[in-house]
């Protein structure tokens, strides 16, 4: 349980920046997702504050001392690594063991047993303690890597797409988990993933990286309906933000240079006449491809929509979100 | 219509590959089934022409190889108490008598120190070495590494005069130790390019686990990677071995009354009148044992393969 401060942090590798001037303040039981295509530096923001990399400048304060010439076995984090990196030679029951075992925290042998019990319960792969780790599916490789954090009662959790290779139930269900083991344990985490769902459901705080450089951060929602600029908006939405040039619809504020409409900004049955290119029925939701002008965008409509392809539909923006031409909001 | 397969060979190409590997097996095990057969050979057998394929065997060759003999008139053998074991009997039934065990126990002990002591030191400085080459920033690590390969570019006998000079100023010549050392700069070299090669290939990740698991990176070594090199450790282990042990330049050399080491001896075995083919063939014989029985016993390292799967790429 700790807060965590990372100011002003700046690595690269090379001639590539990896992380650029990122500043933080991570509360104490905060779940921080941490958002970006790949390369915005989230693994290595991870890194850093885990100490497998040292930052080039900048500061790491965990509880308010800096940690930076701590080793990361001194820094007490638990971290899933997004490759599994289960202990090959050794079988899940030693996997899972093997922190409660390390010189730090030195378990008895006996607790050890009932504490890896218990998490291989959670995660259900009780029956596959006596395997060699190489001997499992990949989602249950996944299991094992996200228990051999839970096992200890570390001061952070970081966690590097746990769930990527999980089929959607499991995964729904370990999200679940995870969000519970979150509030029993009041644990503080920082979490990276591309799935909007973990990242709206889970979070506490979600922070959005573009080529290292940490562009917003707040709540979940206030990175939804407030993007500092298109390319915040397009991290978060199923489907995504459609950005139009503000000339589209009338009404724009002066400098608008772009409109983003996400589907709840569009309402249907007014306004420019759109025609329908295609309609997905996804089940739980139906995707409507429309052609307004030169523009292609998608929105949501009713789940049983007669709406055929080549229909015409009015549509116009409402409480859309504009962004000037360099693409910050307005 | 045949069922065609590109990962499954034809029966036709199976009987092939099953002569050529017989054949090849027999060329190169003959000389060796040769040598086995002649120790259990008498010596009029070891050198009768056409030779002896099938003969009745006799342990007389290794009686030979154990002790030193004199011959004997008749008279004085008969003077002797009768032999009490089959060492004697075999000895005196050929008008021989035993003087005393022979150096080849003493030399085949300086060949296990020699040989697993250089084996141990060449495989503990070469996987420390080769870690410290795979993971951390070396200043001029290709130099380094370039210049420890450059040591296996000439025949280490070409520098026999120098090191027989350097060895005898630093009182190493003819000890144990100082053979350990020289067979360990010349293995060193082999097992830091070999365990590199087989560290390169654990993925870092797993260290990395460990480090934040609460251990040191000295621990995380120990738990992490070298059970996982144990296959690149057991195969450069044996190389080193067969070097260390088949050595005989240097071991004529620097070698003689002290750590003289098998290979130079065996050849010295000389019989009663004439060269004693049997107990050389068995000193040979027993000489092969220790590697095969090391090689054997690592072979369940060997055959594991390089372990795979739980990092995904």
């Amino acid at each position: 349980m700790a807060d965590v401060t990372l100011s002003h942090l700046s690595k690269s590798f090379g001639a590539t920046n990896a992380l650029t001037d990122v500043s933080m303040d991570i509360p104490d039981g905060a779940f921080v997702v941490l958002l970006g295509p790949t390369g915005a530096g989230k693994t290595t923001t991870l890194r850093l504050i885990a100490g497998l990399d040292r930052p080039d400048t900048g500061d790491i304060q965990i509880d308010g001392a800096s940690v930076l010439k701590d080793t990361p076995a001194q820094r007490d984090v638990a971290m899933v690594f997004q490759q599994y990196s289960l202990y090959p030679h050794l079988t899940v029951r030693d996997n899972l063991a093997f922190p409660l075992r390390s010189p730090i925290i030195a378990m008895p042998e006996a607790q050890i047993a009932t504490e890896v019990q218990k998490v291989a319960e959670v995660l259900r792969i009780a029956h596959k303690l006596d395997n060699k780790a190489t001997n499992l599916s990949g989602g249950e490789m996944q299991r094992v890597s996200i228990g051999r954090a839970l096992v200890r009662r570390p001061r952070i959790y970081l966690m590097d797409e746990p769930l990527s290779s999980l089929d959607a139930k499991l995964r729904a269900d370990l999200r679940i988990e995870l969000k519970r083991i979150h509030a029993e344990l009041g644990a503080t985490f920082l979490y990276v993933t591309h799935d909007q769902i973990e990242a709206m459901t889970m979070a506490t705080h979600v922070g959005v990286l573009d080529r290292g450089r940490l562009v917003q951060y707040g709540p979940p929602r206030e990175i939804y309906e407030n993007p500092v600029s298109t390319y915040v908006a397009s991290r978060l939405g199923q489907p995504r933000i459609n950005l139009l040039p503000a000339a589209t619809f009338p009404g724009a504020p002066p400098k608008a240079a772009q409109i983003g409409l996400r589907p709840e900004h569009i309402a249907q049955g007014e306004g420019q006449p759109a025609t329908v290119r295609r309609v997905e029925h996804l089940g739980d939701q139906t995707r409507l491809h429309l052609t307004l002008g030169p523009h292609d965008l998608i929105t949501l409509s009713d789940a049983h929509t007669p709406l055929r392809p080549g229909d015409t539909l009015p549509i116009q923006p409402r409480n859309p979100l504009w962004f000037d031409a360099s693409g910050n909001r307005i | 219509m045949s069922a065609y397969s590109i990962t499954e060979p034809s029966k036709a190409s199976k009987w092939v590959a099953g002569i050529l590997v017989t054949l090849y097996m027999v060329i190169t095990l003959l000389p060796l089934a040769w040598i086995i057969s002649t120790g259990f050979k008498t010596g009029p057998d070891s050198i009768s022409y056409p030779p002896k394929v099938i003969f009745s065997p006799s342990i007389e060759g290794y009686v030979n190889l154990f002790t030193d003999r004199t011959r004997a008139t008749p008279e004085q053998l008969a003077t002797m108490p009768p032999p009490d074991n089959f060492v004697d009997e075999i000895v005196q039934r050929r008008g021989e008598v035993v003087t005393g065990p022979s150096r080849f126990g003493e030399r085949f002990l300086n060949s296990i120190i020699i040989g697993f002591g250089s084996t141990a030191l060449s495989i503990v400085l070469g996987t420390l070495a080769a870690y410290a080459f795979s993971r951390f920033k070396v200043p001029l690590k290709d130099d380094l590494l370039f210049f420890i390969l450059s040591t296996r570019m000439m025949p280490p006998i070409a520098v026999a005069i120098p090191i027989f000079l350097m060895y005898r100023q630093l009182g190493l010549s003819d000890t144990h130790l100082g053979m350990i050392l020289l067979y360990t700069g010349v293995n060193i070299s082999l097992a830091v390019w070999l365990l590199k090669g087989f560290i390169d290939e654990i993925p870092r990740e797993y260290e990395e686990a460990a480090l934040i698991d609460g251990y040191t990176r000295f621990q995380a070594f120990r738990k992490v990677v070298l059970p996982q090199a144990a296959t690149g450790i057991a195969s450069t282990a044996i190389f080193c071995l067969i070097f260390a042990w088949n050595e005989y330049a240097f071991a004529v050399l620097l070698t003689s009354g002290n750590a003289q080491t098998a290979p130079p001896f065996i050849p010295t075995i000389i019989g009663v009148g004439g060269q004693d083919w049997p107990a050389v063939a068995a000193g040979a014989t027993l000489f092969l044992l220790p590697v095969m029985i090391f090689t054997i016993l690592l072979r369940k390292h060997l055959l594991r393969g390089i372990t795979f799967g739980a990092v995904r790429k």
